[in-house]
This record gives C-alpha cells, sequence and structure tokens, in this order.
C-alpha cells in the first residue's frame, strides 16, 4: 500500500470516528444498570473505536447504511390487517413488546418449566448476574475479523429485551411478538439466551417492531444442547431493520435458525456463529418476498474452530418491480478444524428485468480435511416448467406462484418443526396470492 | 373435432418456415396417427396447438369444437379439452406430482364452471386409474417427473391424461424411449380412453406403437404438410419401405 493510500485512508477513518461522535453526541447509555452499564460502557468505546458503518465501507458495499445510522428514525406507516396472527394457533409462551418497549399487559406469565426468564432490566440491575457472561461478550467477538458496529451500538442503547436461561427441554417455544404502534418509533432490543447441557428450547419471533429497529439475539450452547429459531419479521412496507445474531456453539450442539422476510424497505440480518466444540451443527435459513422498494441483505459469518462440525447455509429470495436482494456469506474454517463439512447455498429468482440479486460468497480454508461448497444463483422462471403447468390448464399466475414456491421449498424445508414450517408456507402462499396479477 | 386448415407456422426468431399449409381434421371417437421423418414438422404442430412460445402462425386455422385455439393462451385451450402429451415431460423440482394433478385438475374445472374436486374424492380417483398405470404411491408424492425413469414419464403423462379427461388428445412420440413392456402398458392407458366423444392424434415415427394403438387414420407428413393419407396400412407401408418410397412417389 503506497503511503498515499494509507494516508488517505487515515483520513477517511478520523473523518468516520469525527462523524460518529458527533452522532452519539447527547445520547445516554440507559440507566440502572449494575454488571449491564460496565457492558454497555465497553460496548460504546468500542462503537467508539470503529465507527459507525458507511458507504465505503466493503461489508456495506451493497447495502447502504445511512437510514440505519441516521439519528432519527424515518418513519414508516403501520401496516394494519385482519389477517390471523403469525403463529396464532401454536401454544407458545408470550413475550410482547409495543414499539421496543415489554408490555406486562399483553404478555403471558414468564412461566416455563426449565425456562428462567427475566426482563433484561431487571437483570441488569442484579449484582451477580449469568447473563453478565454472554450480554455484549459474544456480540465483542463477533466484531473480529469484521467489524459490526450496528450491534456494538445494540449493546450500549438497547433499552429492553429479556434474558432467558434453559435448564431442560421447554415443553412449548418462548414467541417473542413486537408490535408496531408509532410512525417514528425506534427500537433497540438485545435478548441472551443460555441453554444449559443438553437443553432444548424453540424461540419464535414475528412482527415489525417499530419504524426502525435494531436487534441483537446472542445464543450461548453449552454441550448437546439443541436451539430452534423461526422469525417472521413484519409485513409493515417502511419498516427498517438491522439484526444480529451471534452463536456460540459447544460440543454437540444444534442451532438452526429460519428467517421469512416479506416486505420492508430495508432489512439486514446478520447471523455470526462460532463452533467450539466438536461435533456440532449449525443451520442458517432465509427465504424472502420483496415486491418494489425492498432490500433485503443477509449477511452470515461461520467460523468453524472445532473438529467435525457440520454448517449449512440455504437462503433464497423472490424479487420483483426493483427489489433488491444481497447475499454475504463467509465460512472461516480455522486450522485443526478438521472434517469440517460446510454448505452454502444462495439463490434468487428474479420475476422481472428491474430486480437485482448481489452475492458475495466467500470460503477461507485453514484446514486439509474438509469439505465446503457454495453456489450461488440468480434466474428466472423456468419457462419450460411454466408451459408444462399451463398446457395442463394451470392459468399462468398461479403456475408462477407455484414454481415460486417450489424455489423456496428448500430454505422452509429447513424449518423442523411440521406445523411451524406449515405455517411459514401458508405465509409465503398469502403474500402470493394476494399479489397475482 | 379439430380441425386444422392450411396452417403455416414459423419459428419466431429465426426466419424458417416449418408448417407450410398443413389441412387435416379428426373427429370425435377417432384416432388418426401422424408419421414422418425428423424435421418434418410433426412436434411443431403439436406444439403450435397447445400454445407454446416461440412460434408464428403466418396463415391457416386451428380449431376445436369450432373456437379458434390459435387465439387461446395454452391454460384455456386445456380448459378446452386439449391434451399433449408431451414428448420430454418437465421435471418440476418443488412441485409434488400429486399437487400438480389436483392443481390442474380443479383450475379447469374451475375454468369451465364446474365444481372443485374435493381433497378426498381427488385421491380416491388418482389411486383407482395409477394402480391400472401401475404408479405407486410413492411416484404420486415425488416432485413432478424429476427422478422418473423415461417409462415412468410416459406413464406419467397418460396418468394426467386420464385425470384430466380431456375431448383431444394429442401424444408426441409417446413411444420414444419406451421398452416394449412399457409401451404396452402406455398403449392400454390410451386405449382405455378411447370412446366415440375423444378423439386422438398419434404423433410416432415408428408403426409399432400403432400395433398397439390401432389408428383409424394415418397422415404422413414431409416437410411441413400432410403430404399422404390412408388406413393403417400405410403404417405398414412405411415400417417395410421407410418413407423413401413415400416422398418420391408424392413427388412425383
Amino acid at each position: 500500500m503506497s503511503a498515499q493510500v494509507q494516508s488517505k485512508r487515515a483520513q477517511l477513518k478520523e473523518a468516520k470516528l469525527a462523524a460518529t461522535a458527533e452522532r452519539l453526541e447527547g445520547q445516554s447509555l440507559p440507566a440502572g444498570g449494575k454488571w449491564a452499564s460496565a457492558a454497555r460502557a465497553d460496548a460504546l468505546s468500542r462503537l467508539r473505536a470503529m465507527g459507525l458503518p458507511g458507504r465505503r465501507d466493503e461489508y456495506w458495499k451493497y447495502t447502504r447504511p445511512d437510514t440505519l445510522t441516521q439519528a432519527e428514525a424515518p418513519a414508516a406507516a403501520v401496516f394494519a390487517n385482519d389477517e390471523a396472527p403469525v403463529f396464532g394457533e401454536i401454544d407458545r409462551v408470550k413475550i410482547v413488546f409495543v414499539d421496543g418497549v415489554f408490555s406486562a399487559e399483553e404478555s403471558d406469565a414468564l412461566d416455563l418449566a426449565g425456562v428462567e426468564i427475566e426482563r433484561l432490566t431487571d437483570a441488569g440491575g442484579k449484582d451477580i448476574h449469568w447473563a453478565k457472561d454472554i450480554y455484549g461478550v459474544l456480540e465483542a467477538r463477533g466484531q473480529d475479523p469484521v467489524e459490526r458496529p450496528l450491534a456494538a451500538y445494540n449493546t450500549a442503547f438497547a433499552s429492553d429485551g429479556v434474558v432467558i436461561r434453559v435448564t431442560g427441554k421447554a415443553e412449548k417455544p418462548v414467541s417473542l411478538i413486537y408490535r408496531h404502534e408509532s410512525e417514528s418509533s425506534d427500537a433497540v432490543l438485545h435478548h441472551v439466551i443460555k441453554l444449559e447441557e443438553g437443553a432444548d428450547l424453540t424461540l419464535l419471533e414475528n412482527g415489525p417492531a417499530a419504524a426502525r429497529f435494531n436487534k441483537v439475539l446472542e445464543v450461548e450452547l453449552a454441550d448437546g444442547a439443541a436451539f430452534h429459531h423461526v422469525r417472521a419479521q413484519g409485513r409493515d412496507h417502511e419498516r427498517r431493520a438491522v439484526t444480529h445474531i451471534f452463536a456460540r456453539l459447544g460440543r454437540e450442539a444444534t442451532f438452526k435458525s429460519f428467517t421469512l422476510t416479506v416486505n420492508g424497505k430495508l432489512t439486514r440480518n446478520e447471523c455470526v456463529i462460532e463452533f467450539t466444540g466438536d461435533e456440532a451443527v449449525a443451520h442458517v435459513a432465509g427465504a424472502c418476498l420483496g415486491d418494489g422498494d425492498f432490500v433485503h441483505d443477509d449477511t452470515v459469518f461461520i467460523t468453524h474452530d472445532a473438529e467435525d462440525c457440520e454448517s449449512r447455509q440455504v437462503f433464497k429470495k423472490v424479487l420483483r418491480n426493483g427489489a433488491t436482494g444481497v447475499f454475504q456469506g463467509k465460512i472461516l474454517v480455522k486450522p485443526g478444524a478438521q472434517r469440517t463439512d460446510g454448505y452454502q447455498k444462495s439463490q434468487s429468482l428474479l420475476l422481472d428485468d428491474d430486480s437485482q440479486f448481489l452475492a458475495k460468497p466467500e470460503l477461507e480454508i485453514y484446514a486439509d480435511d474438509v469439505a465446503c461448497s457454495h453456489g450461488s444463483t440468480s434466474g428466472a422462471i423456468d419457462e419450460e416448467a411454466l408451459f408444462y403447468l399451463r398446457s395442463r390448464g394451470v392459468p399462468s399466475p398461479e403456475a408462477t406462484d407455484l414454481l415460486t414456491l417450489a424455489f423456496l421449498a428448500e430454505a422452509v424445508e429447513e424449518v423442523e418443526d411440521a406445523r411451524l414450517a406449515e405455517e411459514i408456507t401458508g405465509r409465503l402462499e398469502g403474500w402470493l396470492t394476494r399479489r397475482r396479477d | 373435432m379439430l380441425e386444422i386448415k392450411g396452417l403455416k407456422v414459423k419459428l419466431e426468431e429465426e426466419d424458417k418456415q416449418i408448417l407450410k399449409g398443413v389441412d387435416l381434421t379428426v373427429e370425435a371417437g377417432k384416432v388418426h396417427a401422424i408419421m414422418g421423418p425428423n424435421g418434418s414438422g410433426k412436434s411443431t404442430l403439436s406444439y403450435v396447438l397447445s400454445g407454446r412460445d416461440g412460434y408464428e402462425v403466418t396463415g391457416g386455422s386451428a380449431t376445436l369444437d369450432g373456437e379458434d385455439l390459435l387465439e387461446l393462451e395454452p391454460e384455456e385451450r386445456a380448459a378446452l379439452g386439449l391434451f399433449l402429451a408431451f414428448q420430454y415431460p418437465v421435471e418440476i423440482p418443488g412441485v409434488g406430482n400429486m399437487t400438480f394433478l389436483r392443481t390442474a385438475v380443479n383450475a379447469q374445472r374451475k375454468a369451465r364452471g364446474q365444481e372443485e374436486m374435493s381433497a378426498t374424492e381427488f385421491l380416491k380417483v388418482i389411486r383407482e386409474k395409477a394402480k391400472t398405470l401401475k404408479i405407486d404411491a410413492d411416484m404420486l408424492k415425488r416432485p413432478v417427473n424429476v427422478g422418473f425413469s423415461g417409462g415412468e414419464k410416459k406413464r406419467n403423462e397418460i396418468l394426467q391424461m386420464a385425470m384430466l379427461e380431456p375431448k383431444m388428445c394429442i401424444l408426441d412420440e409417446t413411444d420414444s424411449g419406451l421398452d416394449v413392456d412399457a409401451m404396452k402398458l402406455v398403449a392400454d392407458g390410451v386405449n382405455a380412453l378411447r370412446d366415440a366423444g375423444r378423439g386422438f392424434l398419434v404423433i410416432t415415427h415408428y408403426q409399432r406403437l400403432l400395433d398397439h394403438i390401432k389408428p383409424d387414420v394415418v397422415h404422413i407428413m414431409a416437410d411441413g404438410r400432410i403430404v399422404k393419407t390412408g388406413g393403417p396400412e400405410l403404417a405398414l407401408e412405411v415400417e417395410n419401405n421407410g418413407y423413401a418410397d413415400i416422398l418420391a412417389e408424392v413427388a412425383a
């Protein structure tokens, strides 16, 4: 690197840090925490040293971060509909947040055998708490080798959230419901989940949360623990969201996460997974449907630092009327992570010429006995298949929907629970049917 | 039933005339066969009738029971009672065979203003029909044609035909890629559907399929036209002497 380039970079970084300092001026950390206050202060220092993301950042090359970092949340109309609520038929423990604030009134009693649930604000005020070893800790680990400043921002400023410790097999899912009521709400939530050895939990999340939503979920899985995560992001057209999942897996742990996204002006979902124990499994999948003013970004970073682990990424995007899909997925296999099985698939179905898919799949491997593969494609509806269906009497819009669902099926199949998978498929069908030509 | 008059068709993308004036009438209750050498336009005729993209009609007409087929979308032609058994049935990953068939049956019923078939009734009917075609439950559950052998794909075409009960069936080289046993199974399936209200147009290279599906009328197609029409004996003549003699005779 020439001295000139170096000096230019230093200048840019300096400007970025100055802009970040200005942006954060006058914004104070939430009060009332004991160990949490220390974690927040640490996160704020991390953030000040990194600076908020800008267009020039390589990691934000495809998605503009400005509306996520600016002081005010851009307004977003509340999406009203009279459809059956997502996961409404599932027996679960409901925890409701309205514009990013926990609502005891609307939530169920936080009572579930083998599961301890507390509000972050309560846990943070205690002298000693298990969550201390996770809150902001996994996030901080996830800052290397790629910086994720909006996650550090979250750790510093999160105003609410839940901490959940699971000691056994939870008999029903915990369901986080994010309601959006105010057009200009700006929600910052941070959840921490700890699964003890052999514990098993299904976590559901749904709803838009706010006009702008910044959420971090940190999940620590002890040996043999299993975590199932199914999320349906809210349908409000103008909402924006940046979410991070940081997961650390012990030996023989299982982590499975699926996200459905329809609508939303901007969504960036980051998922950072670290294998620390052998023979663990992590699957991350997503299906998204975007129509028009829609940007959806899946950014995944999986670090294999143990032997015989399996990671699988399956992301499918259906885009039309100028919608944009982004995929940045990386598998890092560290020295000694032998017999790693890494699979990554990201595909888009472009329903017209105006839509675009930007993909950056990456493999970085430092072990010699591994099987890693990745495939990224974008294409249109298969004309042969469409004609075949039409020749049997299926009208063109219906046939297109059938093929679209078929395209998404591989991602939805990652949802293990049949009822939840059915729920997701039903939502996809509903969205497609409402938009038939 | 099916009436084709002076049909002229060229490829949309290039200036190549494929059909140069085809005249053909298939009456209800009859089986017509079209034979002809490669490139004579047989498959093009089947695609144009079913409404596939990529062709431009430059002259003539094609009607089914008086309705102008060429003006209709492929799904409208299907609802009207036209069925094409594909030479190369398409694989559709992710769409279950059963879902596909039920969607098709009910879409056609809806288009005709009929009531949709209930799931139970559909299941009962399809099981029965699948059984006679030796299609097992597994094949019904699998994605459409994915991983099917050549024979299974063709049997699946006939199953679709049996479920949709079209008025006019076009079979495009249904015998290609079939061994003798599979061909017999397919032919039995077709013969079971023969009745006074239904017309068939069987496109084939070889006479052997016609041993099993006995045609009433045989047409020879060459260079985009029907050049000779006769009875079943015409197929035998082709089998014994090839196309050369007939083509020479027509040219003379």
